[in-house]
């Protein structure tokens, strides 16, 4: 691994130099980390901290002064009545958006290595094409879907003498913007399910057939336990999308009573530094999103252990 | 060559102060070669032809427009500018509602000492939005948002019904309408939409906010305001009216196929009725807002703008002089009137400016009559330093009632808007009355 192409020079000088170089080829990515992440991070920190004090009537210059809040910014993002039920809405969102979007890749990406598919590349690639639609367009889109007055399934239910539900309203609405998560992220975790079991030695398969395995054997004595890394990984990402939920409700608010501002974590906090003007609560929030996101990531990727990250060792 | 040009730039310096001095700027400190380059966030359309003529007129004070997104953005674009220390324009559009908010920023510059005298231009309720009821002016009215009733003539005829004139005669229309064609309604009630609220709100006497000594007080949750929360509140209950919001492509086809028959909308809405209902043109009718007492006619406001100088310009006079030609002199308020479409604050407007309806209403040549008369009676309605947490409250806590159609809910939703906003402002140390 530490191949250093040999020199005639002195020894001396060629551990010097070796010490600086590594240094400096990761310099840009140090600096990089330290001005767009670690910075902000610390900055945002600071803010969750920090308050605004008004005196008098809040006009005119220098009426509001920033001062140390302490954890009061904690406290009250915490305790806020509406935190606690949008934490809630996104859990039950997860529930139906990641094993269902994860089973749906699942499935297809064993269809089209099954070999019997004779329009791999089209479905694959029609599979996929949601996923590279940004979440706003996809919400649009399927916003215009749900309502019952401009949707053409509302013409065909009609035709059928059904009439259409009104997905934006009531409880429909989780239904409603899970599916629009399914929809473009199915393709994208089908091609990362799909790469994995490409990877396997077609051999084991031909082994597994002469013992007399049929496809569905193959696919579950076989394929799944080989792609369960691949499946943690993109549970993992998965998760961590489904606690950043925000474009897909923020989009579709305007066209629904049953969205509020907090429908979710992110969207309060959004709320909060964009809306009220407060980003010292906003940061406060944030600081707690990402806190779980860490939190839940890497906890599942150590209860899971090893299976996630060594691969090698069972093949 | 270089020494050559240098004296004859001193001696242009001299000429171009001269002038100015004559002209009386004292800013000239700041600019000593006397010309002033001013930039201004707008998002008006062609605003930029509309300050072509003063640019023709003022060599020495150019402006040059900067389009912006809508009110929100722009207003969060210049509290970052400010925040940061620069990068924010001169000159600035501001929502009304959205002024007590730029003020406690420190963004808007106090410019009494300018165009104080120019009170008497405008009417009481949008002089009161400038200057918060205070001494301070804290930009020129631009345009006002008059509420104005819009109903389907040839529905209102075919069912022999008469425009109404109290809100009791809309509720009997919205209940024959709806008992008629169960598809169709005379509104819909928008938890979408605070600004319209508000103005509703307005117009029953309300007002939500106001500043006595150094004291604000919030009264979102009074009387005025309850009234129409459990007006509404009732006519969704029973289902005459619709509980959708607005401004959604559902609405949009609901306005163009004929099933929303009416619309509360404001003195702007023409332009909006010709965008989402073209097919229906003709057919629509204006007329002042339904009336709580026909006896003593009031009316609410939905929208409208300021221009304000920005506390971050260094040439706030000549900012100032531009707001005021704009905003009062009658080549510009015409300009704005058929060039920006919007409809200025000034009293002189109707006069001078508007004088052949919208084109969506052709064949109503009394439009800018009923729009001077709605304008005349809005009354004064002042917004506090966080109309911004009241709104998304209102966001939420009605549209939980509008779902719920529970007559019940809308006042309730009033008590959580009221608390949410006074603890917004108890939090952040503002002294509040009670």
């Amino acid at each position: 691994m530490t191949a250093f192409p040999t020199t005639t020079r002195t020894p001396r000088t060629a551990t010097r130099r070796s010490a600086g170089v590594p240094y400096s080829f990761l310099a840009p990515a140090l600096l990089l980390f330290a001005a767009f992440l670690a910075a902000p991070i610390a900055y945002t920190t600071y803010l969750s901290l920090r308050r605004t004090q008004v005196t008098g009537l809040g006009l005119g210059a220098g009426s509001r002064t920033e001062v140390w809040a302490g954890l009061e910014n904690y406290t009250r993002s915490l305790t806020d009545p509406d935190f606690l039920p949008s934490v809630y809405r996104v859990g039950a969102y997860g529930l139906i958006v990641v094993p269902t979007m994860l089973g749906l890749a699942l499935l297809m990406a064993l269809l089209l290595d099954a070999g019997r598919t004779r329009v791999g590349t089209f479905a694959r690639t029609a599979i996929f094409l949601p996923y590279a639609v940004p979440a706003v367009v996809a919400s649009l889109l399927w916003g215009f879907l749900y309502l019952p007055r401009v949707s053409p399934f509302a013409d065909l239910l009609h035709a059928l003498g059904i009439t259409p539900p009104d997905v934006l309203a009531g409880s429909g609405v989780l239904w409603a913007v899970a599916n629009i998560a399914i929809w473009g992220g199915t393709g994208f975790n089908m091609i990362v399910l799909y790469t994995a079991l490409r990877a396997v030695p077609r051999d084991l398969y031909e082994a597994a057939r002469l013992d007399g395995a049929s496809d569905v054997q193959i696919a579950w004595r076989i394929k799944i336990p080989i792609v369960t890394p691949a499946l943690i990984m993109t549970s993992v990402f998965s998760i961590i999308a489904t606690v950043q939920v925000f474009a897909e409700p923020m989009t579709l608010r305007p066209l629904s009573n049953t969205i509020s501002t907090t429908w979710t974590p992110l969207m309060k906090v959004y709320r909060d530094a964009f809306t009220r003007n407060d980003v010292y609560s906003a940061a406060a929030t944030s600081v707690v999103i990402a806190l779980a996101t860490f939190l839940v990531s890497f906890g599942l990727l150590k209860l899971v252990g090893s299976r996630a990250f060594h691969q090698e060792d069972r093949t | 060559m270089r020494k050559a040009v240098l004296p004859l730039a001193g001696v242009l310096a001299a000429a171009l102060l001269v002038t100015t001095a004559c002209g009386g700027s004292d800013d000239a400190g700041d600019n000593p070669g006397g010309k002033v380059a001013l930039t201004y966030w707008s998002w008006a359309p062609n605003m930029d032809q509309v300050v072509e003529a003063w640019n023709a007129a003022h060599p020495d004070i150019q402006v040059t427009v900067y389009k912006q997104d809508g009110g929100d953005p722009a207003v969060t674009k210049l509290l970052t500018a400010i925040q940061a220390g620069s990068g924010a324009p001169d000159v600035m559009q501001a929502e009304y509602q959205k002024i007590p908010t730029l003020v406690a920023a420190d963004a808007v510059a106090d410019i009494s000492a300018d165009v104080g005298d120019l009170k008497t231009k405008f009417p009481d309720s949008a002089w009161n939005a400038v200057t918060l009821g205070t001494e301070a002016v804290y930009g020129l009215p631009q345009d006002s948002g008059p509420m104005m009733f819009y109903y389907r003539a040839d529905i209102f005829d075919s069912l022999g019904l008469q425009a109404p004139t109290t809100w009791d005669d809309y509720a009997s229309a919205a209940r024959a309408i709806h008992t008629a064609n169960d598809k169709q309604y005379l509104g819909t009630f928008s938890a979408n939409d605070p600004g319209w609220f508000a103005g509703l709100a307005q117009q029953a006497g309300a007002s939500w906010w106001g500043i006595r000594d150094n004291t604000w007080s919030v009264a979102v949750d009074d009387a005025d305001t309850q009234r129409v929360a459990r007006y509404w509140g009732a006519l969704v209950q029973e289902g005459s009216i619709d509980n959708k919001p607005m401004y959604t492509p559902e609405w949009n086809a609901a306005l163009n196929d004929g099933t929303q028959v009416g619309w509360i909308g404001a003195v702007w809405s023409p332009g909006v009725l010709e965008g989402n209902a073209a097919s229906t043109k003709g057919k629509w009718k204006a007329a002042l807002l339904p009336q709580w007492d026909a006896t003593t006619p009031a009316n609410g406001n939905w929208g409208g703008s300021a221009t304000s100088v920005t506390s971050q310009s260094k040439h706030k006079k000549q900012a100032a002089q531009f707001v005021a030609w704009l905003n009062t002199d009658p080549a510009a308020i015409k300009a704005l009137a058929s060039t920006a479409n919007v409809y200025p604050a000034s009293v002189d407007a109707a006069a001078t400016a508007l004088t052949t309806p919208p084109a969506f209403f052709a064949d109503q040549p009394d439009f800018y009559t009923i729009a001077a008369e709605a304008s005349r009676i809005t009354t004064p309605f002042t917004y506090g330093p966080n109309v911004n947490v009241a709104y998304s409250a209102y966001n939420d806590a009605f549209g939980k009632a509008a779902q719920s159609k529970q007559a019940a809910a809308f006042t309730e939703a009033l008590t959580t808007m009221q608390r949410t906003t006074t603890d917004d402002m108890r939090n952040a140390g503002f002294t509040l009355a009670d």
